[in-house]
């Protein structure tokens, strides 16, 4: 059973997915930043690579993403900073980056060196179906991570069932048709989450995009399995020293 | 992945070779398939077709000549025709997208209109047709070439448009395409996003040359008039993203006998750090939804290119023109900055004609390449030279004297 396998079978709601920025708000606080979020309690950590161009992404996570360029971060140094990680967090880790950075890297040798360090899956948003059916998907596979697509309140439900067959550790639902870091207002999407929840998914779903707090946590975890906070957390880290310190209180603010 | 039979053509998926495709965000999928299932639908009908021509023909002021240059030809030993589209209304060949573009918005039911800019001329052609078909108009233009671009900041603001500053990245011609792409994720019903290259995710590279192609049809006719033939020897453009370019090879890229020829811009020299020659010096990759050649860092970060034509500073090239470099259909030279600027004060002292920077470089590459006296080289004068006084009089100003024709 994969990580992410064992973590939906064991809690089914409120599942607490944290975005974070490989090498944000230094180039060496990566893993500071992860330890943090399993001792805070956060279930699932979403580690975003840094890049230039990230156009599913709003200006919160695109600001974290150049600072930390500018802090010197690549996928290389990525990787050796995730060489030993798994000594210390056991929480599933999927990397969540753009498809060209993978590709520059060389696609399998980024997915051997994923699996190689002990991350659980990817999240390439803007690596199409038809690629990942042609190409893509036989490679993540080959190295056993899993694969999550996106759906958002525009996606037919021929295709949400697609994209959820072809998905495999969870399903992640954009809450509204927007970058990440929006204020759109989710309570005009229950049409969106009752079709979701009336499709019988073989994922667990979690929510993302305008979760932000305790609330709209609670809110959106409604949806479905749980949810997934960023931008709101990035702002949180904005400036602080203190990684650890930052994250117990916005974490604990959250759950609490 | 089915390879393309044709080289103007892409396959069902958008691919020409390897090149194209849409690598883009679920978020988007909706708007990009709805273009996908209806873009060819839509041309293909005889109302939208009667309408196009006519505002080409009335409002854009098409068919532009073809001009024999004599003295460049000259000086050259052999036949140089030039395509006017200097003398398109707004200045460069940009608008013939964006009249085909507004009339696919109005039948897909949009009301709203995106656009990005990098000089601004993409910009203010986008104005020009919103502010004809009455459309709302949010033009995204980098926070540094809003400051560069004061005349055309203030043209599309006279149009009816909104400017919206680029502030993130590197606050230039890539970034506001993102910002454009973002504002289309966060309004995905009622908007249309008017792309201006023939770049982006599959279907606007074939939109946008199918658009173009006028400029390559016009010229076989023209041609057959002028010199008793349809097809040159050579046709050359210069290339950014590659509209301009598109449209001028269209009618010929399946015609084995006319050499195709793709000018980039070498900004200070190829090697120089400062450059945007794409295919010199960029690796297969994606940017803005389509995989492509693509100037980046080993890391896979896009970088900021350098160009004195702001029309060709792109980091970019479309999938078309990768194709034409990678499967050696096209022959792709560069000119750099200075060779560029000194061909247009040449060219304007030949033949009476101030030419765009970027059309300066296609121009330029005359000097690159060898021709017979009977051989027949057509060269896209994709715009006028108005918008880049600011930078000959910087020229003038400081090289004026030696500056000779």
């Amino acid at each position: 059973m994969s990580r992410l396998q064992e973590l939906f079978a064991r809690k089914q709601k409120n599942v607490l997915n944290v975005y974070c920025t490989a090498g944000y708000p230094q180039l060496n606080s990566t893993l500071s930043v992860m330890t943090a979020l399993q001792e805070s309690g956060a279930d699932l950590i979403e580690l975003g690579i840094p890049y230039s161009d990230p156009l599913a992404d709003g200006p919160v996570i695109q600001a974290s993403g150049s600072q930390a360029i500018a802090n010197g971060m690549t996928v290389a140094i990525l990787f050796q900073q995730l060489k030993n990680f798994r000594q210390d967090i056991h929480l599933p880790v999927v990397l969540m980056g753009y498809f060209n950075q993978v590709l520059q890297y060389g696609f399998e040798k980024f997915c051997a060196d994923a699996a190689a360090v002990g991350v659980d899956g990817l999240i390439l948003p803007d690596l199409p179906m038809y690629e990942f059916e042609t190409m893509y998907g036989e490679i993540i596979r080959k190295h056993g991570l899993d694969f999550i697509f996106l759906v958002t309140p525009e996606t037919s439900v021929e295709r949400i069932q697609k994209l959820d067959g072809l998905s495999t550790g969870f399903l992640y639902a954009v809450s509204s048709s927007s970058t990440t870091g929006s204020d759109k207002k989710m309570e005009d999407q229950s049409a969106y989450f009752q079709r979701l929840q009336s499709l019988g998914l073989r994922n667990p779903v979690l929510v993302g995009f305008g979760v932000k707090d305790k609330a709209t946590f609670a809110a959106a975890s409604a949806h479905g399995a749980g949810a997934i906070i960023g931008s709101a957390y990035i702002k949180a880290l904005e400036g602080k020293e203190d990684v650890a310190a930052a994250t117990h209180d916005f974490i604990g603010a959250v759950l609490g | 992945m089915a390879i393309s039979q044709s080289y103007k053509q892409p396959t069902a998926e958008g691919y020409y070779g390897k090149f194209g495709g849409a690598y883009i965000p679920e978020m988007l999928h909706r708007n990009v398939e709805e273009l996908q299932t209806r873009y060819l639908e839509i041309m293909g009908e005889a109302a939208f077709q009667q309408e196009f021509k006519e505002l080409l023909r009335d409002y854009v002021g098409r068919p532009t000549p073809l001009y024999y240059a004599k003295r460049l030809s000259e000086q050259h030993g052999t036949r140089i025709f030039m395509k006017r589209e200097d003398l398109c209304h707004t200045g460069a060949h940009k608008v013939n997208n964006t009249v085909g573009q507004i009339l696919m918005a109005l039948r897909l039911g949009k009301k709203r209109i995106i656009a990005e800019t990098g000089a601004g001329q993409h910009g203010v052609a986008t104005a020009t047709v919103c502010a004809l078909k009455g459309l709302e108009c949010i033009v995204y233009m980098g926070e540094k070439d809003i400051e560069r671009q004061a005349p055309n900041v203030a043209r599309m603001k006279m149009l009816g448009a909104t400017v919206i500053p680029a502030t993130s990245g590197s606050k230039t011609l890539k970034d506001a395409t993102n910002e454009a792409i973002r504002d289309w994720i966060n309004n995905p019903s009622d908007t249309h996003y008017i792309i201006g290259s023939v770049v982006g995710p599959h279907p606007y590279p074939d939109m946008v040359a199918r658009f173009q192609s006028v400029i390559s049809e016009e010229v076989r006719w023209q041609l057959k008039e002028k010199v008793g033939t349809e097809l040159p020897t050579a046709v050359i453009a210069c290339v950014g993203g590659g509209s301009n370019a598109a449209g001028a090879y269209y009618h010929f890229l399946d015609e084995p006998s006319v050499q195709i020829v793709a000018v980039e811009a070498a900004g200070h020299g190829v090697n120089s750090g400062l450059s945007a020659a794409t295919t010199a010096l960029g690796r297969e990759g994606v940017l803005h939804g389509s995989r492509s050649l693509v100037m980046q860092t080993t890391d896979g970060q896009v970088v900021e290119p350098h160009s004195i034509s702001a029309g060709l500073d792109y980091p970019g090239i479309g999938p078309m023109h990768a194709h034409l470099f990678d499967s050696g259909r096209g022959t792709f030279l560069s000119v750099t900055d200075e060779d560029a600027l000194q061909s247009a004060f040449k060219f304007a002292r030949l033949e009476g004609i101030i030419p765009a920077l970027e059309s300066s470089h296609a121009i330029a590459a005359l000097s690159q390449l060898k021709f017979k006296t009977d051989d027949v080289v057509v060269i896209n004068l994709s715009g006028r030279g108005d918008k880049d006084l600011g930078t000959y009089m910087k020229a003038m100003g400081v090289a004026g004297n030696e500056v000779t024709g």
